[in-house]
């Protein structure tokens, strides 16, 4: 059904901390392992060695370069996935309800069997979250991975999505952002988590922890007076050098 | 947007053939027999050709009745059904006209509303994304079905209500590049409030998240065919409404410069429809530091 549940017991959704992720990609790498393996269709690859490979990822990583006003520029790496959003634009417009957001846990799945492939949600995603399996020729989503949180063959250790499971920074996090006294709701209270375009209305569950205030130019080490240049008229050899190069 | 040649066809085709459906269906022109069965037959390749033409695109053709299931919610949902509604209701129409001489106004009626609302829901699902502010305007849905009726009228021989139409649909196109050419920077996307990293200037995308392409790439940050934007909308405008307008309403025009006017009026259309999609900029590409 693509009507959108009035509420979810729970918003079951990642909290992602952009001051920790390192940018090492095993979250992508860990996502297409098993959501190739598990659930529905596999995440294909097409031409994967040759010149032109392109393929199906739940999970990317950007990176960005931020200028600050003073200080260094800094880089941010930035894994973007599924937000499950409370107001999912993907699930409503769905023409045959293989789209939809469970009324339990609010994650948004897409029921493969049902989907014609048409690629309206795609474009009615605002983040990119939605990519076309060109094999399968069903939409392809993160899954939360539904079927690792709730497997009781797995150890409990693994009961949470591969991307989190993976992270070897500790910079996903994985909970109930409906409770506000859940680990990951204080989290995003306690370092100010924010929605990514809030402007489009989507009331995205997955948070983002912005980068933490980096140090700046004056703030360096006791050691830095020692580096700085010596003097700015040179004595002795380095000062007949200096001279002698002017010359020239 | 990758201006796919399916939805191109299927959004040309089609809402000149539903034009022709309204048309018919309001008894302008009013016709029975031989007649009646050449003007539904046209209006019926053009409509349903269009339909066929929009499945190609589909990874699953063959599940594309459960695109019927949700029509509380999909645009996608409500334009099936209201085509399949209209052509039903218009073939019934259709049958007693050609073959009994007999055309029964209240089916007509109903199947010209019905024709009408395909043609807005088929606006409606672009219009509804808010990732495609250049579509998502007041001014599409009035395009759509302005174009619709201008070339139905063209095509139902109806050269007053033609000339009138083309007049406010090249209006309407006019303003709908107009307004769609500063809705993107108007509606204050920006990369800094697609990553929630400070400010806009102060960040740029460093690196892509692959070393390829995907389908996101391909198919919401085409860029292609911007380049000769300025020269296809001189064509568009020209060849869609400009020029049938001037032949139909020239003195002593018949069936040949009608015939002109109308494959004029459709490669104008497809350049009008192939800007639609490929100058539309969808707010992903934010993400991959187009318009950085």
């Amino acid at each position: 059904m693509t009507r959108l549940p009035d509420q979810t017991s729970r918003k079951l959704g990642l909290v992602i901390d952009l001051d920790t992720c390192v940018g090492c990609h095993a979250c992508v790498i860990a996502c297409k392992g098993w959501n190739t393996e598990n659930y529905g269709a596999p995440l294909s690859d097409q031409d994967a060695y040759g010149a032109d490979p392109v393929g199906t990822f739940l999970n990317r990583v950007h990176s960005y370069e931020i200028t600050p006003e003073a200080g260094p520029a800094q880089l941010v790496h930035f894994p973007k996935s599924c937000l499950h959003c409370e107001d999912a634009p993907c699930v409503t417009v769905c023409p045959t309800g293989a789209s939809y957001k469970r009324a339990e846990d609010g994650i948004v799945l897409v029921n493969e069997t049902d989907c014609i492939g048409c690629g309206l949600c795609a474009w009615a995603c605002p983040y990119g979250a939605r990519e076309m399996d060109k094999t399968a020729g069903v939409m392809k989503k993160c899954t939360l991975c539904v079927d690792r949180i709730y497997n009781e063959n797995l150890p409990e250790q693994d009961r949470e999505p591969a991307c989190v499971r993976t992270c070897p920074a500790g910079a996903r996090h994985f909970g109930d952002l409906g409770d506000a006294d859940s680990a990951v709701s204080q989290l995003v209270a306690a370092r100010g988590g924010v929605d990514l375009m809030p402007d489009m209305g989507t009331k995205p569950v997955n948070k983002y922890l912005p980068p933490r205030p980096k140090d700046t130019w004056d703030q360096t080490d006791v050691l830095a007076p020692f580096l700085t240049p010596i003097a700015d008229n040179p004595q002795g050899f380095l000062g007949w050098l200096d001279r002698a190069l002017d010359r020239l | 947007m990758h201006p796919a040649p399916s939805v191109i066809i299927f959004t040309t085709l089609s809402g000149l053939g539903f034009g022709l459906m309204i048309f018919l269906g309001l008894g302008e022109p009013a016709v029975t027999g031989w007649t009646a069965f050449w003007f539904f037959l046209i209006a019926y390749a053009l409509s349903v050709g269009g339909l066929l033409a929009s499945t190609l695109h589909l990874g699953h053709p063959e599940r594309a009745i459960k695109a019927f299931s949700q029509w509380h919610t999909s645009w996608l949902s409500r334009e099936a059904w209201a085509a399949v509604a209209g052509l039903l209701v218009m073939g019934v129409y259709a049958a007693l006209a050609v073959f009994f001489g007999l055309r029964v106004a209240v089916l007509g009626y109903l199947g010209a509303g019905l024709s009408l609302v395909t043609v807005i829901a088929t606006s409606m699902i672009y219009t509804q994304l808010k990732t495609v502010p250049r579509w998502n305007q007041v001014l599409t849905p009035l395009h759509f079905v302005s174009a619709s009726l201008a070339g139905g009228a063209l095509l139902g021989g109806q050269i007053t209500a033609a000339s009138v139409l083309f007049l406010v649909a090249g209006i309407i196109q006019l303003g709908h590049w107009r307004v769609g050419d500063s809705r993107f920077a108007d509606a204050g996307h920006t990369i800094a409030s697609a990553t929630g990293l400070g400010q806009p200037g102060r960040i740029r995308a460093f690196e892509a998240p692959h070393t390829g392409t995907n389908y996101l790439l391909k198919e919401m940050v085409h860029v292609v065919a911007r380049k000769h934007a300025v020269k296809l909308r001189v064509l568009a405008f020209g060849l869609g409404y400009a020029l049938p307008l001037v032949l139909i309403v020239m003195p002593g025009a018949g069936h040949m410069l009608g015939g002109v006017a109308v494959i004029s009026h459709l490669l104008g259309l497809f350049a009008s429809r192939w800007l639609f999609f490929a100058e539309a900029e969808h707010v992903v590409g934010l993400y991959y530091g187009a318009r950085g």
